[in-house]
């Protein structure tokens, strides 16, 4: 699993940033004045305990969540809060720790959803004509079939997601995002309670995607090797506040975070 | 046996224009959660509307049915903005408590508007039996019947289509099964909320129509949607077949249990332990003790899956 892949790719300007970004709900600050940025191309963790506000980080990023204070720049616009629309219509997709499949429809038509915006024929009108949006819908099915093909999902291609053991359904809604092809992936917890090999599987994926199509990926992982091996830059939140920012080299030797992480009293 | 067919038939084709009603509740149920309990207030203004329009400017039925169906889309885009959008995000009882207070809204506005008398609804069908069948089999089947039948049919199939078929359909399955999901991959979730509910509101006047014709347009026409429940329990919420099925079923067992039941069961109780009582009026509450009965083998419905708690 080791990371060998820096050198081919190239890691370009700031990306994204989030400047000073806070976040409460009621009494409860789940992000207090955060910044950090990420590189074009990059591969950026982030850890840290459970409740240190990593989810709401990333729902920041997206939308989902409206910061109080603080700003969001990507590829040089700035945002006080974005939208989850805008941002899916800037090139951010992401997943979800609870996965958040439409469990109902096969793992293709799911990923189709994940081309919606990369479709062109009007909405209302395609319900009308069949012509030029049978193409379009061929065209668009057949950039499906290949991230099927490369996630290796060809069997259950068909199937509802429901009925799929979580590790697939993990993949499945990786190829959802992928197929938007977007330009900054969001994946928050992606091989959360998975196995060895399917963990292995998932950081192979993780890493070709990045190499091949040079996506930036902000990344949230529990467990440490995998986050030594696979990501660029590391961010540590505990408790809402970032503790640490670094290479993983940097990040393991960083001594509020080894405190962080072995519960040493505040 | 001619005469148990005759019911039968009766019942079958009533029971499409409970699929039909039903079919507004399944529209919007799958693309917002909720159970919308103003179905019946539309299907009321949408009758009256047309009737009025009818009324106070002469028009012929083809020049009220694009006005009134204009209504109804306004209606359903007015909605997402004023109601639905401020409520994304929020649990499904506040969505719903909004579908009461909107039911309200609309039959006050409609009677309002269009005044509170009773309307006779004419559409040209005469509630006959049809000639040509009464000859060669002997039925008497109705004509009004048979062509409600075969339009509420005919939507029902196009419903389908669109469904399953084409992108807005998938569009919308998807953000039934999951709102945050649905708006992170950049689904519209506005538009389609707009083009569910004016879809809705066309299923409510064309329901209105025929419930109109047959039963005068009147505030009664509301509780036309208290008779879809037990086909969306038989049927399922979610499911648009569900609700064909679940109709037909309902209304052919509830007009065989109208003909047949009350002398039968009062036989049998005479016969057996010398007890007399009356069962007329079945028709009234059979659908709901099917649904009762139904609701404990299979409370997901026929077509709904079972849903088990991740624990
Ligand atoms: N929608 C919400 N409403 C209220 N509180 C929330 C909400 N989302 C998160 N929180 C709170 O914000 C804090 C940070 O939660 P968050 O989910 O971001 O943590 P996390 O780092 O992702 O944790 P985990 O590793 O368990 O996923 C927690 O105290 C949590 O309870
Ligand atoms: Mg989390």
């Amino acid at each position: 699993m080791e990371h060998e892949h820096n050198t081919g790719r190239r890691i370009g300007g700031t990306f994204l940033s989030v400047e000073n970004i806070s976040l409460a709900f009621g009494g409860v600050k789940a992000l207090t004045d955060i910044s950090f940025d990420v590189r074009e191309h990059e591969i950026r963790a982030i850890i840290g305990p459970n409740g240190a506000g990593k989810s709401s980080m990333l729902n920041c990023i997206n939308g989902v969540y409206r910061p109080q204070q603080g700003t969001i720049r990507f590829d040089g616009q700035a945002f006080q809060q974005m939208d989850p629309h805008k941002a899916a219509s800037m090139g951010i997709a992401r997943t979800f720790q609870n996965i958040a499949l439409f469990k109902g429809m096969s793992v293709l038509d799911n990923m189709m959803t994940g081309r919606s915006l990369k479709m062109h024929t009007n909405l209302f009108l395609q319900a009308l004509y069949v012509g030029p949006n049978r193409r379009e819908e061929l065209e668009h099915r057949q950039k499906v079939e290949h991230i099927i093909d490369f996630l290796q999902i060809e069997s259950v291609r068909k199937t509802p997601v429901g009925r799929l053991p979580y590790g697939v359904q993990k993949r499945v809604e990786l190829g959802r995002a992928l197929a938007a092809e977007p330009r900054l992936l969001l994946l928050d917890e992606p091989m959360a309670g998975m196995n060895i090999e399917e963990k292995q599987d998932m950081c192979r994926f993780i890493l070709d995607v990045n190499d091949e199509f040079g996506t930036t990926i902000v990344l949230i992982e529990h467990d440490m090797g995998v986050v030594m091996d696979v990501s660029d830059r590391v961010v540590v939140l505990d408790y809402g506040k970032k503790i640490g920012d670094g290479t993983p080299a940097e990040v393991r030797a960083n001594q509020a975070v080894i405190d962080a992480y072995l519960g040493v009293a505040h | 046996m001619q005469f148990f067919f005759e019911v039968l038939i009766g019942g079958l084709l009533a029971g499409v224009m409970y699929s039909l009603v039903a079919l507004g509740f399944v529209l919007i149920y799958k693309a917002s959660g909720v159970f919308n309990f103003a179905q019946g207030a539309m299907v009321f203004l949408a009758a009256l509307t047309f009737v009025g329009l009818q009324e106070k400017f002469g028009l012929p039925l083809w020049g009220a049915f694009p006005l009134t169906l204009g209504v109804m889309v306004l209606l359903g885009i007015g909605i997402e903005r004023v109601v639905l959008r401020p409520l994304v995000n929020q649990p499904q009882i506040t969505l719903f408590m909004a579908t009461i207070g909107l039911a309200f809204f609309l039959e006050g506005v409609a009677q309002l508007v269009w005044g509170t008398e009773v309307r006779r609804l004419d559409l040209g069908l005469q509630d006959e039996p049809i000639e040509s069948v009464m000859e060669r089999f002997n039925l008497l089947i109705s004509k009004f019947d048979l062509v409600a039948a075969l339009v509420a049919g005919l939507l029902v199939a196009v419903l389908a289509v669109f469904f399953n078929k084409t992108r807005i359909g998938r569009a919308l399955r998807a953000v039934a099964d999951d709102h945050q999901a649905a708006l992170a991959v950049g689904i519209p979730l506005k538009q389609i909320w707009a083009i569910v509910w004016s879809v809705a509101g066309f299923v409510a006047l064309v329901a209105g129509l025929l419930w109109g014709a047959r039963n005068g347009v009147q505030f009664a026409l509301t509780f036309v949607a208290l008779k879809a429940l037990p086909v969306l329990i038989l049927g399922g919420f979610e499911s648009v077949l569900g609700a064909i099925v679940g109709g037909l079923i309902i209304g052919a067992s509830e007009k065989l249990a109208e003909v047949y039941l009350p002398s039968l069961m009062s036989d049998f109780l005479l016969k057996h332990y010398d007890i007399s009582i009356n069962l007329a009026g079945i028709e009234g509450w059979f659908a709901y003790m099917l649904a009762l009965v139904f609701l404990l083998v299979r409370p997901e419905g026929l077509f709904g899956e079972r849903h088990i708690d991740r624990v």
